[in-house]
């Protein structure tokens, strides 16, 4: 069947598909469909019903049948009126499923519709390789490797005649310029020292030198980072998720080594049972690297002999929790390191031998060595200047100086400093003056003298952010570098503003967690939460010591501890008024007597001064006197009378002095 | 024959002068004072240099031509004398 290509189709075929003269002639049309091979008998014409198809051959065919004596007949064309073949009327019950839209927006664009498409190739990967060079241009004749031929095509070149000018052309030219170059040295410095003097007035500045991303599909925290200790042209950074039971089950526990030159593969990876917190690199042996876990182990590796570590210390005496803090210690043997954990414990280890501590601490403050009231370390910090004393900072916003060669471990605790809200998440100490160290936590950074116990003296203003890593610059006195949870990076030049960092900069979207300066002080790289570490290379403002700053640096701090001194005194001073008032409440005379002494403080203090003044002027009456008594002998009453009253006051004041001291002994 | 013996000889005689090398058009070294390969690595080199600053100077200016080219680096100075056939390089260290 033409229209519906079915082979048992009932319906006729419409009537004006049929070809004309068939149906003049009434020849054999056949209703109902195609059949397959069918016979092409003609039809009694009554005899329309379909016909039954042969099933197996399911071929649609089109079966065309004319008499023989039909053919050639000319054609008869008959002229009609029209008529309606097939007239569809609507619907209006379909209608209610549309809604009426007007006005009708229509707009008409005779341009060819274009689409915006991206296209983004594979990043290439490119690997240094070495090629091996033949000498070339040589004819073909002559093979470059057989010494008797090239010497005789030498031989050969050398006596030409164009060869002889063309040298001796050019020998001329560059004996002028050989002699010129040995004349004079055009090329001299000639304005060295005067280029110093230039104070570079450019803004703070930094520039992304390289970005190197997790190669992982699950994207972990970069915790850690580590310069190589010789010319910090590798780094090593530690990744692990520091989510809390959020570790999703395929994250790889890999940490890796890069290296500066190829930042799209690491160098080297490391593999740890469990992810690595904190990674640091041996100062002494650059080939040593000193991990801590995520469960409490500590390990050690040795780049020459492969990813595994060669030691990790044993489950039942590491600690219990992540170790937020490893560091190597300044020993003979340079094997020694210690670490500490918010399970409240600092442990030291050798790591030749991992599978005991060779000495703990706990972090009680009450100094009873009771794990239950420790309080947990977040950070750890060591001088190597400084080998026997070390600070840790902890979870609850104390930091706790420790001595490492106390007599009884209560007693290595030798101090602790009070003043963040919340965790201290990095704890260093200035480079030049080791006695002022820099804390970041909560939502500020804060700088501390060693002398002034109570509180820190500069901090940096409440950001809306929070901080999560900082340190000092290696160059710069009062340089320091802060990471923020918004995944900025500031930089703080405390000399120059303190109200504001002298350049912050937007690194990434995601939080920032880790920062490290490279010895030279003018790289930064700063880790970020989805694995992404970015080194950023900081204008030479920043990183270049100015010429007072060390001298200012210096006035600095200790104004600001001066200050804090200052403070802490009257505050003492307040307290212990507090606590005098507070007993003295119950005799009531006492209590007067209390709010007169300090209302007398003043009285004497005034009274003093005033006697000061009189004195003076005494002095000066008396001498008046002495000149006017050689004139006029009658004025020497008048000052005379003045002196009985100046004595009248002194003895009132002295009586009230008297009182003051009896109260003064009474509240003391 | 004696006389570019002659010539080279002196060039190298100055004060300063590390090495001289004589390269043909198609870089081959013909006449060296240095060891073979770094004979090589500056034949080959200094050729295409020598190639592209010509070009560059003929692009500029089609009348104009390359006479003399300098590289003075951290270390040392290295002159190049070109011509249509041949290559006179020397390798020079500066007095200070």
């Amino acid at each position: 069947c033409s229209t519906c290509c079915s082979s048992r189709c009932s319906s006729p075929p419409p009537s004006p598909r049929s070809p004309a003269p068939r149906r003049a002639l009434g020849g054999t049309w056949r209703p109902g469909g195609c059949a397959g091979g069918a016979a092409a008998a003609p039809r009694a014409a009554g005899g329309e019903q379909p016909e039954k198809t042969s099933g197996a051959a399911m071929e649609i065919v089109y079966v065309y049948t004319k008499k023989r004596s039909d053919f050639g007949r000319p054609c008869n064309f008959s002229e009609r009126a029209a008529e309606v073949a097939v007239d569809i009327a609507p619907d209006p019950g379909a209608a209610a499923a549309f809604v009426p839209r007007n006005p009708v927006d229509a707009h008409v664009q005779h341009a060819s519709d274009m689409s915006e498409h991206e296209v983004n190739t594979e990043r290439v990967e490119v690997e240094t390789r070495g090629v091996n060079h033949t000498e070339g241009g040589w004819p073909k004749d002559i093979n470059p490797h057989e010494l008797e031929q090239t010497i005789r095509f030498r031989k050969k070149v050398e006596k030409d005649e164009n060869y002889i000018n063309t040298i001796t052309h050019l020998g001329t030219l560059m004996e002028h310029c050989i002699k010129q170059n040995n004349a004079i040295n055009i090329y001299e410095d000639y304005f060295g020292e005067e280029e110093m003097a230039e104070v570079e007035d450019e803004p703070p500045s930094a520039k992304t030198i390289n970005v190197m991303r997790d190669p992982n599909i699950t994207k972990r925290t970069a915790t850690h980072l580590s310069w190589h200790p010789d010319g910090c042209k590798k780094l090593a950074v530690a990744y692990s998720s520091l989510e809390f039971q959020q570790n999703v089950k395929d994250m790889s526990f890999d940490s890796y080594i890069w290296d500066l030159e190829n930042s799209n593969k690491p160098e080297l990876v490391l593999k740890p049972s469990s992810p690595l917190v904190s990674l640091e690199y041996n100062p002494k042996d650059s080939h040593i690297l000193a991990g801590g876990c995520y469960n409490g182990q500590i390990a050690y590796w040795d780049t020459r002999k492969g990813r595994l570590p060669v030691e990790v210390s044993t489950v039942e005496f590491s600690h219990r929790d992540p170790v937020y803090g490893a560091i190597w210690l300044q020993s003979k043997t340079g094997t020694e390191c210690f670490s500490a954990s918010t399970d409240g414990q600092v442990l030291w280890w050798d790591i030749r031998k991992l599978s005991e501590p060779t000495e703990t601490l706990v972090l009680d403050i009450s100094r009873k060595g009771l794990l239950e009231n420790a309080l947990g370390a977040i950070s750890l910090e060591f001088e190597p200047t400084m080998p026997t004393k070390f600070m840790v900072g902890t979870e609850q916003g104390i930091i706790i100086t420790c001595n490492r060669k106390a007599k009884t471990p209560p007693e290595k605790i030798a101090g602790t400093y009070s003043g963040h809200h919340g965790p201290v998440y990095a704890l260093s100490r200035n480079p030049f003056y080791p006695k002022f160290f820099l804390t970041v936590g909560d939502w500020t950074a804060r700088i501390w003298s060693e002398e002034s116990k109570e509180s820190s003296i500069m901090w940096t203003k409440y950001h809306l952010s929070y901080l999560t890593d900082g340190c000092w610059s290696t160059v710069r006195p009062a340089v320091f570098f802060t990471t923020k949870m918004d995944g900025t990076l500031d930089i703080w030049d405390f000399l120059f503003k303190q109200n504001d960092p002298s350049l912050s900069l937007k690194i990434c979207d995601e939080p920032l967690f880790s920062l490290r300066l490279q010895d030279n002080g003018c790289v930064v790289g700063c880790g970020s939460k989805l694995g992404t570490v970015t080194l950023l290379e900081i204008s030479s403002g920043l990183c270049t010591l100015q010429k007072n700053e060390k001298t200012l640096a210096t006035a600095m701090f200790e104004r600001e501890t001066k200050r804090e001194k200052i403070l802490e005194a009257r505050h003492r001073e307040m307290r212990l008024k507090e606590r005098a008032r507070a007993e003295g409440r119950d005799e009531e005379p006492r209590e007067e007597a209390e709010e007169e002494s300090s209302a007398e403080l003043l009285q004497r203090v005034r009274s003093d001064f005033l006697e000061a003044i009189e004195a003076e002027l005494r002095r000066r009456a008396q001498a008046e006197a002495k000149r006017l008594r050689a004139k006029v002998p009658g004025t020497e009453e008048e000052e005379e009378s003045k002196l009985p009253e100046f004595e009248g006051e002194e003895e009132e004041e002295e009586e009230e002095e008297e009182e003051e001291e009896g109260d003064a002994t009474k509240v003391s | 024959m004696a006389e570019v013996e002659e010539t080279l000889k002196r060039i190298h005689a100055h004060k300063g002068v590390v090495g001289t090398i004589v390269v043909n058009a198609e870089g081959i070294p013909i006449r060296t004072t240095l060891d073979n390969s770094t004979t090589v690595q500056y034949a080959g080199l200094l050729h295409q240099l020598t190639m592209k600053a010509r070009s560059t100077v003929r692009d500029i200016d089609p009348q104009n031509d390359l006479t003399f080219l300098r590289i003075r680096s951290k270390k040392h100075e290295i002159m190049v004398a070109p011509d249509k056939e041949y290559l006179l390089i020397v390798i020079q260290n500066p007095c200070e």
